[in-house]
This record gives C-alpha cells, sequence and structure tokens, in this order.
C-alpha cells in the first residue's frame, strides 16, 4: 500500500462543477485523487475525468524549455511540428516576443493584435492577462473560448435580467420540486452536478423534462422527453409560454413586481400553440403542454442548460424565450430555481470574471464607461483605450482583412475549436506574428513562432471561480516540469519587456509577489470581489460572489430583490430556422459535442489514461440511417461537408435520431470542425456548431 | 422532541430519531465502524459499531439503532469488546485485511487474534482487471457494500454494481458478470473512494504498489489496451 507523503487540497481542471479534489503524491508523483466528503460543491463525488485524468500533468510530452520557430519571419507561415522549432532561453524568447509585439504596435497600433486568455488559466492569470493588453498593447481586443460556447446566453440573460452567470447554486439542486434540463448532455459534460440531479429525481420526487434531441442519459431519469427537431429550441419555448399564459399559470405577483412588458409579450404568444410548435419540432403538443404545466405548477423550479441552447445561429434568442418562462412564473430570484448556463471550462466564468472579454474591465464594467475606464487608469497610472475590442470570430475577420496582425494565445487551442478549420488554418497562415503559450504542444502551436512553456494547475497557486459563482483555491502539489513557468509571471516579464521596447515612461503595475497580491488588485477594483482574498478562501474552503465586504457571506443564489436591469424584460421573439438545413447533396444534420472521457480539444485528456477507454474519433448514426447507407457497427465511414471531410468510427445507435449524426470534437486526426461552419448568431457572435449539413460514405 | 438517554453513564439530550452512533459523537465517544460510511446509507450489516443497551437481549447496532427516552446505553463492556474482537477475527481468517489499515488498527485495539480460526475457508478470487482506471481485487472485500451503494442511490445513481450470490458465495458484482466497460459504468470510481480495504484500487496505485515508476505504468498500460473492451 502506497503511503502518501503529502495530500494537496486543489480545484478539478476539468468543468466548471469546480470539484474539491485531494491529490495523493509520494516522490512527486500524483498516485490517487479523492474527494473531500464534507467540502462543496461536489460532497465527495467525482467523475472519470478528475478522479482519474490529471495524470495529464505529469505526461512526457509537457514543454519544458521556450521554444522559437526556426523560419521565424517567413511567409507565409507553414504548419510545422515540433522539429520545426529550436530551445531557447528565456531570456532570448522573451526579449525576443516583446521585440515582434511592440514592432507591431508601434508600427499599427495596439488594435493590430488579436489576444486569447484562458479560462483554463487562473483568475489572477487572466487580470494579469488583460492587464497586458489593455495597459500595454493598448487594446481591449482580448476573448476567450466563452465566445464560442455561452456567450449567447450571456447576451440573452444580459438582454432580459441584464447579468447572465448561473443564478443559483449547485447546493440547492437536489431540493428542485421540479426542473428542465435542455441542452445539456448533463451526465457527460458535468458529470457530478448530474448526480444531484439525479439525487433530486431519485430520492426527492423531482419532476424532470429533458427537451434535447439525443435521447442522452438524463432521459432515463425524465418525466417528459420532448424531442424536438435540431433547431427548433425558440419554437418549443415560445409554445411553453403560450401555454403558460393562456392557462393563467403565471405569477401574476411577480410579473406585476418583478417584470416589464407582459402585456405586449402575451400578445406575441397568440399564434405560438403548442400545435404551431408541432409542425416545426416534430413534439405532439401534449407533450409541450405537460411540460409547461409541470414547470409551472412546480412550487421551485429552474432550468439548466448548455451548448444545444447556445451554440447556435438563434442561440440568444433561445436564452431570451427560456428567461421569459422564468419571469412569467416566477421561478427566479429564490432557493431552487433559477436560470442556470452550466459553465464548460473550470474556469470559463472566472476568466470573464476577471476581465478576459473586449468589451469589459474585471467585474463587468464597461470600458468604454468613461468613469469606470478613469477608475482603472488611475489605478494602473496610465491611459487606456476607450473603444470596445474584437470578440474571437471578428478577430479571425479582422486577420483576414489585415487589420490584425498578431496573434496573442495563452492557454487556447483554436485550431481545433473554431468552427470550418480550414478557413482558420488560411487565416492563421496570413499572421505576421503568432505568440503561444501553454503546457503542451498543440494543434495551435504548429503555427506559433515562439512557444513559452506554462505550468498546470497542480503547480501553481490561485482561484477558479466555478459554475456557481464559487471562488476556490488552487495549490501546487508537484514541481513544474524542466523550466515551465507560471502563466502570470510569463506575463508579467512580457509586460515588462514590451514596456521598455514601447518606451513607456510609467509602467501600469506589473510586479507582484505571489497570485494573491493580484488577486487583492483585481478585488480593489471589482466591487463584487472585494470582500474575498486568499486568505479567507484559505479558511472558508470557498466564497460565492458577489461578495462586496470582508463581512459578507456571498451570494450562493442572485436576484432575491431585483434584477441588474431592474426589472426582468420579457422579450417577444420570432422562430427563425437555422443557417444551413440538410438536402440532397448533405442530408443528414451534424451536431457536435462532447464525451464523458474526453475533454474540449484533447490535448489533456489524450495525454491520460482516459485515451485508453475512448481511443478513436467515432459518429453516432442511428440504426435506420445505417441501414440504408449499409453501414455496421464499427465501420470506418467519411463525413463530407461543404467545408471539409474526416474519416471516423460508427456507432450505430438510437441516441441520435434519424436524419441527424453526432460528432465528438476531441480528435485532431478526425477533427468535427473541418466540418462545421461559420454562421453566427447576430447578436453574441457564437457560430453555430450544433446544425451544419453533411453526407455520409462509406469507405472500402 | 428531545429524548434523555445515558451513554458510558453520561447524561445526553438529542433530538428523536437521532441514532445511538450520532448521539455518542456528541459526547465524543466514538464507535469503531467497517460498514458506516458519513456518504453511504446504513445497512447495520457488518456490527462492529454494536453497544450494549440495558435491559435489552442482543447488542445495538449504533449506526441504525435510533435513540429512545432513558436509554441506558455501553459502547465499550466487556461484551460489546468481545463481540467486535471476534467480528475481526472471523473477518481476517478469510479476507485479505493487509490493506485495510483501519481494520489493523482495530485488530490491534481489541487484541484480535489474527490465527484463531486458522482452518476457515479463505476468499479466493481473481483480481479483476477489466478497465483503464481501477482493479476489482475480492479477496480483499469486507461485502461493506459501500460501493453498491456509491454507485446506487447514495452518491452516482449509476447502478452498475450490485451484490450476487448467497451465503458464502455472496460476492460484489455486476449484472450478469459482465466486465466493467461493458456495463452502465462511468468510472466515477467513487466506489474506489469509498472501499475500505483497497478492494477496489485506482489501477496507477495498484502498479506502483508493484513497484513500477509513471512511465513503466504508461507502457504496461498501453500494452493492455488493445486487449480491454471499450466503451
Amino acid at each position: 500500500m502506497i503511503e502518501a507523503q503529502e495530500v494537496v487540497r486543489s480545484t478539478c481542471p476539468y468543468c466548471g462543477v469546480g470539484c474539491q479534489i485531494d491529490m495523493y503524491i509520494k516522490e512527486d508523483q500524483i498516485f490517487r485523487v479523492e474527494a473531500p466528503f464534507d467540502v462543496a460543491p461536489n460532497f465527495g463525488r467525482l467523475c472519470a475525468k478528475g478522479r482519474f485524468g490529471i495524470d495529464f500533468v505529469q505526461h512526457p510530452s509537457r514543454l519544458k524549455k521556450p521554444l522559437i520557430r526556426k523560419d521565424i519571419g517567413e511567409s507565409p507561415r507553414k504548419a510545422v511540428g515540433l522539429e520545426g522549432f529550436r530551445e531557447a532561453t528565456w531570456e532570448e524568447a522573451l526579449d525576443l516576443a516583446a521585440e515582434k509585439l511592440a514592432a507591431i504596435v508601434a508600427q499599427h497600433g495596439g488594435d493590430a493584435v488579436g489576444t486569447f486568455c484562458s479560462a483554463k488559466a487562473t483568475n489572477e492569470d487572466n487580470y494579469i492577462f488583460q492587464k497586458l493588453v489593455r495597459g500595454v498593447l493598448g487594446t481591449n481586443n482580448v476573448d476567450h473560448c466563452a465566445r464560442l460556447c455561452h456567450a449567447a446566453s450571456v447576451a440573452g440573460l444580459q438582454l432580459t435580467i441584464g447579468s447572465s452567470a448561473m443564478s443559483n447554486s449547485i447546493a440547492e439542486m437536489k431540493d428542485l420540486d421540479a426542473f428542465i434540463v435542455t441542452g445539456s448532455n448533463t451526465t457527460e459534460t458535468h458529470p457530478v452536478i448530474s448526480t444531484f440531479l439525479r439525487e433530486a429525481v431519485v430520492r426527492n420526487g423531482a419532476k424532470l423534462a429533458v427537451i434535447d434531441p439525443r435521447q442522452i442519459e438524463m432521459t432515463e431519469f425524465a418525466d417528459h422527453w420532448l424531442r424536438q427537431k435540431p433547431g427548433t429550441d425558440v419554437a418549443i419555448f415560445q409554445a411553453m409560454a403560450h401555454v403558460i399564459v393562456h392557462e393563467e399559470l403565471y405569477n401574476s405577483d411577480f410579473i406585476d413586481d418583478r417584470t416589464e412588458g407582459f402585456g405586449e409579450y402575451a400578445k406575441s404568444l397568440a399564434d405560438c400553440t403548442p400545435e404551431w410548435a408541432e409542425g416545426l419540432s416534430g413534439v405532439p403538443a401534449d407533450q409541450i403542454r405537460d411540460a409547461a404545466r409541470m414547470y409551472a405548477n412546480a412550487e421551485r423550479a429552474a432550468i439548466y442548460w448548455g451548448m444545444g441552447i447556445s451554440q447556435s445561429v438563434h442561440g440568444t434568442d433561445n436564452a431570451v424565450s427560456l428567461a421569459n418562462l422564468a419571469l412569467i412564473t416566477g421561478h427566479i430570484g429564490k432557493p431552487g430555481t433559477g436560470l442556470n448556463p452550466l459553465r464548460g471550462q473550470n474556469n470559463v466564468q472566472g476568466c470573464s470574471d476577471s476581465g478576459g472579454l473586449p468589451n469589459v474591465f474585471p467585474g463587468y464594467q464597461l470600458v468604454n464607461d468613461p468613469d469606470i475606464r478613469g477608475k482603472f487608469e488611475n489605478d494602473w497610472g496610465i491611459q487606456l483605450n476607450p473603444d470596445v475590442g474584437l470578440t474571437t470570430m471578428e478577430m479571425v475577420d479582422a486577420a483576414e482583412q489585415g487589420g490584425i496582425k498578431a496573434y496573442f494565445v495563452m492557454g487556447e487551442n483554436p485550431m481545433m475549436s473554431e468552427p470550418d478549420l480550414r478557413h482558420a488554418r488560411h487565416v492563421m497562415a496570413s499572421l505576421e506574428f503568432v505568440l503561444l503559450q501553454d503546457i503542451f504542444f498543440n494543434e495551435t502551436a504548429e503555427y506559433a513562432d515562439i512557444i513559452l512553456p506554462a505550468t498546470s494547475f497542480a503547480e501553481k497557486a490561485g482561484t477558479f471561480t466555478n459554475s456557481d459563482r464559487r471562488v476556490q483555491l488552487i495549490r501546487p502539489a508537484v514541481p513544474a516540469p524542466g523550466e515551465a513557468r507560471d502563466d502570470w509571471v510569463i506575463l508579467s516579464e512580457l509586460a515588462q519587456r514590451l514596456e521598455t521596447e514601447l518606451g513607456r515612461e510609467e509602467s501600469a503595475g506589473f510586479e507582484f509577489d505571489d497570485p494573491s497580491a493580484i488577486w487583492d488588485e483585481m478585488a480593489r477594483l471589482t466591487p463584487d470581489f472585494q470582500g474575498i482574498s486568499h486568505a479567507r478562501l484559505q479558511r472558508e474552503d470557498g466564497v460565492h460572489w458577489p461578495c462586496p465586504s470582508e463581512d459578507h457571506p456571498g451570494t450562493p443564489y442572485l436576484f432575491e430583490d431585483d434584477f441588474p436591469s431592474g426589472r426582468g424584460r420579457l422579450t417577444p421573439l420570432d422562430y427563425r430556422p437555422s443557417a444551413e438545413l440538410p438536402n440532397d447533396e448533405y442530408p443528414f444534420i451534424l451536431s457536435t459535442g462532447r464525451v464523458l472521457y474526453h475533454w474540449h480539444g484533447g490535448t489533456m485528456t489524450r495525454r491520460s489514461k482516459l485515451e485508453d477507454i475512448y481511443p478513436e474519433p467515432t459518429v453516432e448514426v442511428h440504426p435506420n440511417d445505417a441501414e440504408n447507407l449499409g453501414i455496421a457497427a464499427g465501420d470506418w465511414i467519411k463525413v463530407r461537408s461543404r467545408r471539409g471531410e474526416i474519416q471516423v468510427r460508427t456507432l450505430v445507435t438510437e441516441r441520435s435520431p434519424t436524419g441527424t449524426v453526432f460528432i465528438p470534437f476531441h480528435f485532431a486526426e478526425a477533427a468535427a470542425n473541418e466540418l462545421t461552419l461559420d454562421a453566427r448568431d447576430p447578436q453574441a457572435k457564437i457560430p453555430d456548431y450544433k446544425m451544419s449539413a453533411v453526407a455520409l460514405e462509406k469507405l472500402n | 422532541m428531545t429524548v434523555k438517554l445515558s451513554i458510558d453513564g453520561k447524561p445526553v439530550s438529542v433530538a428523536e430519531g437521532t441514532t445511538l452512533m450520532e448521539a455518542a459523537r456528541k459526547i465524543d465517544v466514538d464507535t469503531p465502524v467497517i460498514c458506516y460510511h458519513e456518504a453511504t446509507t446504513s445497512e447495520g450489516l457488518c456490527r462492529q459499531c454494536v453497544v450494549e443497551v440495558d435491559g435489552w437481549r442482543v447488542l445495538a447496532p449504533a449506526c441504525v439503532t435510533p435513540v429512545s427516552q432513558d436509554m441506558h446505553v455501553h459502547t465499550d463492556s466487556e461484551r460489546v469488546q468481545h463481540a467486535r474482537r471476534t467480528i475481526l477475527e472471523m473477518l481476517n481468517a478469510t479476507v485479505d485485511l493487509s490493506q485495510a489499515p483501519d481494520l489493523q488498527i482495530q485488530m490491534d485495539d481489541y487484541q484480535a487474534d489474527r490465527q484463531r480460526f486458522p482452518n476457515a475457508q479463505v476468499r479466493d478470487a481473481q483480481v479483476l482487471d477489466d478497465n483503464p482506471f481501477y482493479v476489482r481485487d475480492y479477496e480483499k472485500c469486507v461485502m461493506c457494500w459501500r460501493c453498491v451503494q456509491a454507485c446506487g442511490d447514495d452518491l452516482q445513481f449509476t447502478y452498475s454494481l450490485s451484490t450476487g450470490g448467497r451465503g458464502y458465495e455472496s460476492k460484489i458484482s455486476t449484472f450478469f458478470d459482465a466486465p466493467m466497460p461493458e456495463t452502465t459504468c462511468v468510472f466515477c470510481g467513487n466506489c474506489v473512494a469509498v472501499c475500505p480495504s483497497n478492494a477496489l484500487v485506482s489501477k496507477t496505485e495498484f502498479f506502483m504498489d508493484q513497484g513500477l515508476n509513471y512511465d513503466q505504468i504508461r507502457q504496461e498500460k498501453r500494452k493492455q489496451r488493445k486487449q480491454m473492451p471499450r466503451k
């Protein structure tokens, strides 16, 4: 039996649940991961990724030294493997990175640089990142993967209630009376949250309606499963609202006290009958009625959703229509209710909170508000750019048109995560300079000029903020590989070199002793974080923001008294069809997503033992479709769209409906985003990853 | 309603429905356990937490016995100690407890004779190594059911583990003894976490225990990968 020399408490690096883990260590090796049974949010529960999948931190292919591209300066840049790079000292790599970036800023201005911060890095790393971008490069072109995941939820919720975070906490889930899960394959994407939702059903008799085209595991626990045609979500939610309004199941007091626009909204629903929705979605009208009654009549009811709602050309409308349901029933602002977009990455909430967005400083303070900007200018002692920056996909557009000359990417892998990868690679090849900071050599690294090796979550200190706004600590457990450095350290050194290169007289301030000092600076400038410090987190395990003062207990659920927008705005909507529909040439709908055993671009999980159980790219095909095409389970087939093609192994299953195929996007050798299209939601600018047209071909 | 009782001569007041174990913990008296776990439902299987109650014919399992008015409870009487010692001796005679540190401590505490039943039929089971994440070595299984409960209604709601067989042959199993990847198992490992005797153990730990280092473990696993069923 192995005796641990040390047990280190930290926060799981995978999804937004933010499970607390104890890493058992002997001779610098993590040999066991457990979870404390008495600590939120997971109370001892873990999933396969958290318990068995963090061995990626010890994978031999971790980046250990700074790397510089051998043919740096050649245009157009070509994708090269590790052999296309040479090892360099930190001095050389940082000097060269600063020189190259400064030259582009000096010649074209800061707005010629596009930057991507990281929902996998800490709040402190991201705070320093956006400080470097805004305070040194002089641009607000900073964005991250939230743009590709919950941007539409953010836009929809901002529009209706003025705040976009998950409104209620994970701890409230097991006490629900009724809830809706839609566009979230919860058991695979937020496995530990799914256990609490199942607990509500199994142990407390909560009613569940699943609204999802795929027969996900949560349907086994559901009272109502509404299997809509992909892309017809708005019709279902509008029809549910129609039922609630026409059967007068709404909460008049809440509507009077807390919302505006009910009259007009109710009128707009007149034609949205369940029969109308049945015609569009294929869901029987009575099922829609039953689900609406279940939700409206419950004492406390909540809505949980994921990428199926937001990754759509009408993602904002989807989120708005869900917010409308909560507002007319009053299922918000109380425990066990709420509008709950389940966040994907471990720190995607925190990365947004820390200012990793083109329009806001930390704490969602607008960059184009002169008072707010003045506060940051005062504190940092420099002038700031007043113009809102570009979003992820707008940066791609700008790079294509020549407005953006350089990318700075920290801990992201856009060459796996962006839609229409062939186009994305073409754009990447045209850039003048690409700087990358990561823990592994990933698909984006093939296009980098300089690669800076960073430490993983298991080697550094800082905080992650989980899906329910709970700020939690990570702690160093094992030594960093080779010369890898913490992200915030690399950023501080780079920022100071850039300031010198650019001839700045005043530094914006990049000298910090440790991450807790960075947090303190952010908290000083951000009212919602002012009551939180690393010392407090050490004592209390975690605190839910908003937390304005030291003696404030934190806020597990939001909107008890009012919404940030004052009253909740009930918003009429029109149903719009999707951007690319199947035709004779491309007869199938392709939906992309995740599986339990892998994580996003696969950079981490494919270097862990999780790879052993799910080693190959797959496609889910319905038995009827498989039979028509003469495809058998396990066959390798070609999947083709107007953008590209990939080869994947067939899973014949009734999980996906006839006419729809599902491909996980984890596998670089068969990247699902070769097929997806870059059609965006007009408000949120999020691409539609759930709906492109493809053809299937048998391979010989 | 408040219930008054005495535990080891000390008066205790607790709410109705409190178990004897919880009541005892209020006055810092701990009963030893084998099957009990804070995160799983108590079933009173192992009887290691038994206590003596004045006027009762049999010993009472503290984890599931609710308090009642004017009860007089003895948590460490000679009869209790004898029962606990015998339970440990019988368990040790049939099951490999070498990796159950808490039970080793209990055997020392209760001065159990590790050789008391030399002719007992020892549990004999193959190590089940059918997935990339953990192994199942049922020679070490004390049949506490915690893993079944963790997999079911107490933690995970996945229901891939169950009890099988009867009497001496009873064991923890899957439906039709299927290998784990062919069951509903999602490899959360919550069963591994609650196992008291390392019958369920993570593979990294299992290999490290055999003296392999990280790189050797990776290679060992790569060799095995081809032979294993996939999810």
